[in-house]
């Protein structure tokens, strides 16, 4: 099962939960992705250790997806 | 559509980049100049301080508690700027307990074991890279580098204020956010955020909390061990 969190106030929040094999589950997870995306959060996969890597399309074999904000210099 | 497919052309690129468009990417060789251009600031302000005390002296003793102030100023300029260096890890205001133990929770899955337990100890998670080796913290981040890891740098870094719910997140999901982003790109996690100090490390370790100098401990162990194995 794959998840797409997101982090916020709450520590974080799981918005979509699907399997490749569900188009509906799928369905939702790709538009709540979309959602965030729209909103300015980042999607981040871990891609090995120490490695992470920024997603514009909710990769559907990626364990979990998590939706971050922008960072700046403070 | 796969995670391969799902990495868009460019987005080894942190985004955030291009708000500081005019920051020259830093590389190694720009984080050596940085470092040289802090110890030249350094020696700038501490010397004419301490001829100034000399040259009082040779001009008349009785001058004694003026060439000590400025040798007192040559002492604290540098210390000041350590403690500003320091004040990038200082811990913030933490939200709810339940909020934050789910961060930690997060955070714990996406570090090993000795980085959870460093974490839990020190508030600051070691993230080695190319750089150097980098402890994280909730509004910046330190960067151990060099050789054996003797020179500091000090990146004030955070999430973005402007964006609605920043100022609400438990202080592991702000953790998580530079994490994340420091391992989708380090070199551009270094070119957004803002070098608050760059020094020696005994000066840095001597400023931050006590709690957190063995994060700073750990951090030159990762380095030596390195070091041992490229050797």
């Amino acid at each position: 099962m794959s998840k797409l969190i997101r982090m916020d106030h709450t520590g974080h929040s799981t918005l979509a939960e699907w399997t490749a094999d569900d188009p509906a589950a799928v369905d939702a997870a790709v538009t709540a992705f979309r959602a965030e995306l729209e909103r300015g959060y980042l999607a981040m996969v871990t891609t090995g250790p120490g490695h992470a890597a920024q997603v514009r399309e909710l990769p559907l074999d990626a364990p979990l997806v998590i939706l971050r904000l922008p960072i700046s210099g403070g | 559509m796969s995670a391969e497919q799902a990495l868009a052309p460019g987005l080894d690129v942190l985004p955030e980049t291009a708000s500081v468009h005019w920051r020259p990417r830093v590389d190694e060789a720009r984080l050596r100049r940085l470092g040289a251009l802090w110890t030249l600031t350094t020696v700038a302000h501490v010397v004419p301080f301490l001829g100034a005390a000399v040259a009082l002296m040779a001009l008349n003793p009785l001058s004694l508690p003026v060439a000590l102030a400025c040798i007192a100023h040559a002492w604290v300029i540098p210390e000041l700027y350590a403690q500003r260096g320091a004040n990038v890890v200082r811990p913030r205001t933490r939200a709810a307990d339940g909020p934050e133990r789910r961060a930690a929770g997060l955070l714990g899955d996406l570090v090993g074991h000795d980085a959870r337990d460093l974490h839990a100890d020190t508030s600051l998670v070691l993230e080695p890279g190319r750089l150097g080796v980098w402890l994280v913290g909730e509004a910046g981040a330190l960067l151990l580098a060099g050789r054996g890891g003797r020179r500091a740098y000090c990146y004030c870094v955070t999430v973005d204020g402007r964006v609605a719910g920043a100022s609400e997140l438990p202080s592991g999901d702000r953790v998580a956010h530079l994490l994340l982003a420091l391992r989708a790109d380090e070199q551009g996690f270094a070119t957004v955020a803002n070098l608050s100090f760059s020094g020696a490390r005994w000066r840095l370790r001597r400023r931050v909390r006590p709690a957190m100098r063995p994060a700073i401990d750990a951090a030159v162990a990762s380095l030596d061990r390195r070091s041992s194995s490229r050797a």
